[in-house]
């Protein structure tokens, strides 16, 4: 951006934990996306190619489930860093998960989305955003519930004998289905609308990478989130969470990867609708 | 007869008064006889309608003569039995009778009739051959005399002709049945034993039933027979029993007890039928071809082929005389119908050497054989003897140098069924490059590495009775295969004969996979191959097409599908050849051991673990409805969840882009305000 190098000083959204564990989950998330596809997708000729370049199905095995234990990290890495953050600034659960800048959904995302509805309709302005939007509490909690479903299948299909001592073997043909299609719905969904609705919208083209710097410029914060902004300026502590940006050579960086990781999704998208489309089974 | 030769001793020992007492004696024997025969002459009450020459009736569309010659039966040495002494199941019937049952001699003639039963002819009767000769064929029926009588059928001189009726050139017999030797009445006609009965009318001299005997008549390969290599000897001393001390000084003398083993039998040296002289009283015979034969210039004048034989090849042949061979075979025993009194003795041959002479049961085999069809439809590709063994260099098949040692066979075979040359080009099976594939396969492969056991060509095909794979006597008929292949792979022959796939269990009519379904005819390969193993699915499916595809729904299927030989395939669970039905308590699969089978790869597997449906499909909503129900379940998730974020993006899409141009906007106007702010 022409005015990066004007601007010197950015508006931190995102801790360097965050930023860390969303790196995780990218890499952790595409590589279980693509050696599950190929197993999901095996009819295809494009499975037994990429699952050779994975080194045979063993290996992308192998790498399945270590990404998958790199995603569980992510995951408790997560909920420790919530326990912090709620002995730190909230005292309680109920303050933590009601609070100021909680993720979980309120009546305001109610009206924000009827609001936003409106607004794509041409029948009102564009709802002044706060912290959290409601479709980003969506995906926030998207992954929550699809750790939880993905993961726990997925540990029935890997440790079948144990499971088996207390569960039937069709139960097992049963979390198979559920595992497989329900990740199908999450890479559809993190490689389409999470894309487009965090990192491709039109007006952030190229792309927002703020997810990784942590960092965005002032009146970005002002244009996309405003309540956010006008409640930090009112209660002045808007200040305190500015920081100097990343020098170019990193934003660079970060964006190649980016771009990467955005063409194995799509690459991926592309390949299911394929193989929905024309091979499926 | 014997009133005529009372008459004559009467004339020769009586004076002139004894015409009165020779009435008085004959006119009393005359009556007294006469009211007997009237009473119960033998015969005579059949002979009232078969003595009439016009007699006859018709069988199978001829017309058949039922005459009886009354004078002749009378004279028989049968006459005083009566005609129902014979037709025993006449006895007492009502006129017309009904075609009486065939006689049967037997019940006098125990000893001879228990002999032809057992000789070639009465098994070739018992085999239904419409040619085999019964008792009648050579005795005749109703004027049977004793053999000693000139006039029976079978008197000695009369036998070469009886058994000529059928052995002579030209015969119906001669030409549909293998008999080893040729114009059989012709040589012995002029042999010395011939000679002797036929043209000096020697009585004594051997005819046909000297030899084979009368009723016992085997081939020469039956060790019963009578002219077995081991019994000639004993035949022909029967007439000729001082002939050994002849043997003891025209044989070198130590022969005899020092090489037993390699003595020739009397047929070696004198060929049967054309016996006249030995051949050794003329010099050796072999030295006799040899003269000529060792000229390596020597052609035959009708096509110029080179007729030099290599004596040295057959010095080292398994016909030659050299110890520890089969035995020696002279030059005239295969080139049969040489003639020791022309100076030329092989200008009488006019056949090819036919092996089966001596190689009788092999001969047999060939002729049912395709090769052997082929040969007696004269097809010019037809291989014969030999095509495959040689001529004068023949090896067995234990010789390293041998054509038709195990290593050498694919090769042998393949001059012909190689891709390309004329047995390939004429076969329209299934069947392709067959000698490259079976190079390449494990039999092949062993074979190069020199194992000899392996299976060769003839292992499977066999060496002689080689037919096509749809004739039911072919070894690779599909219900033979099993025990084609169980020759060598006993036990699995033996697992797979009590599975599922066997008929015998099964009794399932539809054809059932054999061996080489699975596991290919010609290119087998191990079954620790990656390629057999990621294939047998397919494989399988061929037959079992819908359990099959529904493997390839889970886990085992998809990931063998990407490549992983160690999932599980059919085979891994059923079993291989002793496959079973799930429902049978001996199957891998089955309740009790099914937990046991998984256990293979799953350790620590429970029959619960082994409730996983390795073949189950979501498409199913009857069979599996809690996959069905699932799978549409959270088919529905994702198809709302994918329309509310689709719709989301999309509506949103058109106010970003007007986001967009309105920060481009604001932009440029900035940028435009920077500089006049820079200008000023």
């Amino acid at each position: 951006m022409s005015n990066g190098g004007v601007q010197r000083r950015q508006f931190v959204r995102f801790s360097r934990l965050q930023r860390i564990l969303h790196i995780c989950m990218i890499v952790s998330f595409m590589s279980l996306a693509l050696t599950g596809l190929t197993l999901k997708f095996s009819y295809t000729k494009w499975a037994s190619v990429l699952s050779h370049l994975l080194g045979g199905f063993e290996n992308a095995g192998y790498i399945h489930r270590t990404a998958a234990v790199v995603m569980f990290g992510v995951f408790v890495t997560h909920l420790v860093d919530l326990y912090k953050l709620k002995k730190r600034e909230h005292g309680t659960w109920i303050a933590l998960l009601l609070g100021p800048g909680s993720m979980t959904m309120n009546r305001r995302d109610l009206t924000e989305f009827v609001g936003t509805l409106k607004w794509f309709v041409g029948r009102g302005k564009r709802p002044a955003y706060g912290r959290w939007t409601y479709w980003e509490k969506f995906d926030y909690f998207a992954v929550f519930w699809g750790i939880a479903v993905i993961g726990s299948t997925g540990l029935t299909l890997w440790f079948p004998v144990f499971f088996t001592r207390f569960l039937p073997g069709w139960l097992l043909n049963v979390t198979t289905i559920i595992h497989s299609d329900e990740a199908l719905l999450a890479t559809g969904f993190i490689f389409t609308v999470h894309f487009f609705n965090t990192h491709l919208r039109p007006e952030k083209f190229p792309m927002d990478i703020t997810v990784f710097t942590g960092r965005m410029p002032l009146e970005e914060l002002e244009r996309d989130k405003p309540r956010e902004y006008e409640e930090l300026v009112a209660s002045g502590k808007l200040e305190e969470k500015m920081e100097e940006a990343y020098p170019a050579i990193v934003t660079r960086t970060i964006r190649a990867f980016a771009w990467a990781a955005l063409a194995v999704g799509f690459s991926i998208v592309l390949w299911i609708i394929y193989a929905m489309l024309f091979a499926y089974r | 007869m014997p009133e005529r030769n009372i008459m004559r001793r009467k004339w020769r020992a009586g004076p002139r008064i004894a015409v009165v007492t020779l009435l008085a004696i004959i006119f009393p024997l005359l009556f007294s006889e006469r009211p007997a025969h009237a009473a119960d002459p033998p015969g005579a009450e059949c002979l009232m309608c078969h003595g009439e020459k016009s007699m006859t009736t018709t069988r199978a569309g001829k017309t058949v003569s039922l005459y009886v010659d009354g004078k002749k039966f009378a004279s028989s040495i049968h006459g005083s039995l009566g005609c129902t002494g014979c037709h025993a199941d006449l006895e007492g019937k009502d006129f017309p009778h009904e075609k009486p049952a065939p006689v049967k001699c037997g019940t006098c003639h125990t000893t001879e009739q228990e002999q032809h039963a057992r000789s070639l002819h009465g098994k070739a009767i018992a085999h239904g051959d419409p040619l085999a000769p019964h008792c009648v064929t050579c005795h005749g029926n109703h004027d049977i005399v004793p053999v000693k009588d000139a006039r029976s059928a079978v008197a000695p001189l009369k036998v070469p002709f009886v058994c000529g009726q059928c052995h002579r050139e030209g015969t119906t017999v001669s030409r549909n049945r293998p008999i080893p030797q040729d114009n059989i009445l012709e040589n012995y006609s002029e042999s010395i034993h011939g000679e002797a009965l036929l043209k000096k009318g020697l009585s004594v001299a051997p005819n046909c039933a000297t030899c084979h005997t009368a009723h016992l008549i085997l081939p020469h390969t039956d060790p019963a027979s009578s002219i077995n290599r081991k019994n000639i000897a004993a035949t022909c001393t029967k007439c000729h029993t001082q002939i050994e001390t002849v043997h003891r000084k025209t044989i070198r003398g130590e022969l005899w007890e020092k090489q037993a083993n390699v003595l020739p039998a009397c047929p070696d040296c004198h060929q049967p039928h054309k016996i006249r002289n030995v051949f050794y009283a003329q010099g050796m015979a072999d030295a006799d071809c040899m003269r000529c034969h060792a000229d390596e210039k020597l052609r035959r004048a009708r096509d110029g082929k080179s007729m030099y034989v290599n004596a040295a090849e057959v010095n080292h042949s398994r016909h030659s005389e050299e110890p520890g061979r089969l035995r020696n075979v002279a030059c005239s025993q295969c080139h049969s119908e040489v003639n020791a009194s022309h100076v030329r003795p092989c200008e009488t041959i006019t056949h090819e050497v036919d092996c089966t002479a001596c190689h009788d049961e092999i001969g047999k085999q060939y002729a049912a054989s395709i090769h052997g069809q082929l040969f007696n439809k004269n097809d010019p590709n037809a291989p014969t003897c030999k095509e495959c063994h040689g001529t004068h260099g023949i090896l067995g098949k234990q010789d390293p140098q041998s054509s038709t040692f195990a290593v050498n066979v694919p090769g042998l075979c393949a001059r012909c069924h190689r891709e390309g040359q004329k047995a390939a080009v004429r076969y329209t099976g299934l069947q392709h490059e067959i000698i490259s594939n079976y190079t390449e396969s494990i039999h092949g492969t062993l074979l190069k590495n020199g194992l000899t056991v392996t299976a060769t060509c003839t292992s499977c095909h066999t060496a002689h009775q080689i037919l096509p794979r749809n004739d039911p006597a072919s070894s690779v008929n599909a219900n033979n295969v099993p025990t084609t292949c169980g020759k060598c792979h006993h036990g699995i022959e033996e697992q797979f004969e009590n599975s599922i796939h066997a008929k015998r269990v099964s009794g399932y009519s539809k054809p059932l996979p054999v061996c080489n379904d699975c596991h290919t005819a010609h290119s087998i390969h191990r079954t620790d191959e990656n390629s057999f193993r990621l294939n047998v699915m397919t494989t399988c499916g061929r037959c079992h097409q819908q359990i099959a595809e529904t493997y390839f729904d889970t886990y085992h299927g998809k990931v063998s599908k990407l490549g992983y030989t160690k999932a599980a395939k059919c085979y891994d669970c059923h079993g291989a050849h002793d496959v079973l039905a799930v429902t049978d308590p001996r199957s891998h699969l089955s309740r009790a051991n099914v937990a046991a089978t998984c256990g293979k790869c799953h350790a620590g597997a429970t029959r619960r673990f082994a409730g996983y449906l390795t073949h189950a499909t979501h498409h199913d909503p009857r069979k599996y409805p809690f996959l069905f129900y699932t799978f549409w379940g959270m088919t529905a998730l994702l198809l709302v969840t994918f329309v509310v974020g689709g719709m989301h993006t999309l509506l949103w899409l058109p106010r970003a882009f007007q986001m967009r141009r309105e920060l481009r906007a604001a932009e440029a106007e900035l940028a435009v305000a920077n500089e006049e702010g820079a200008d000023v």
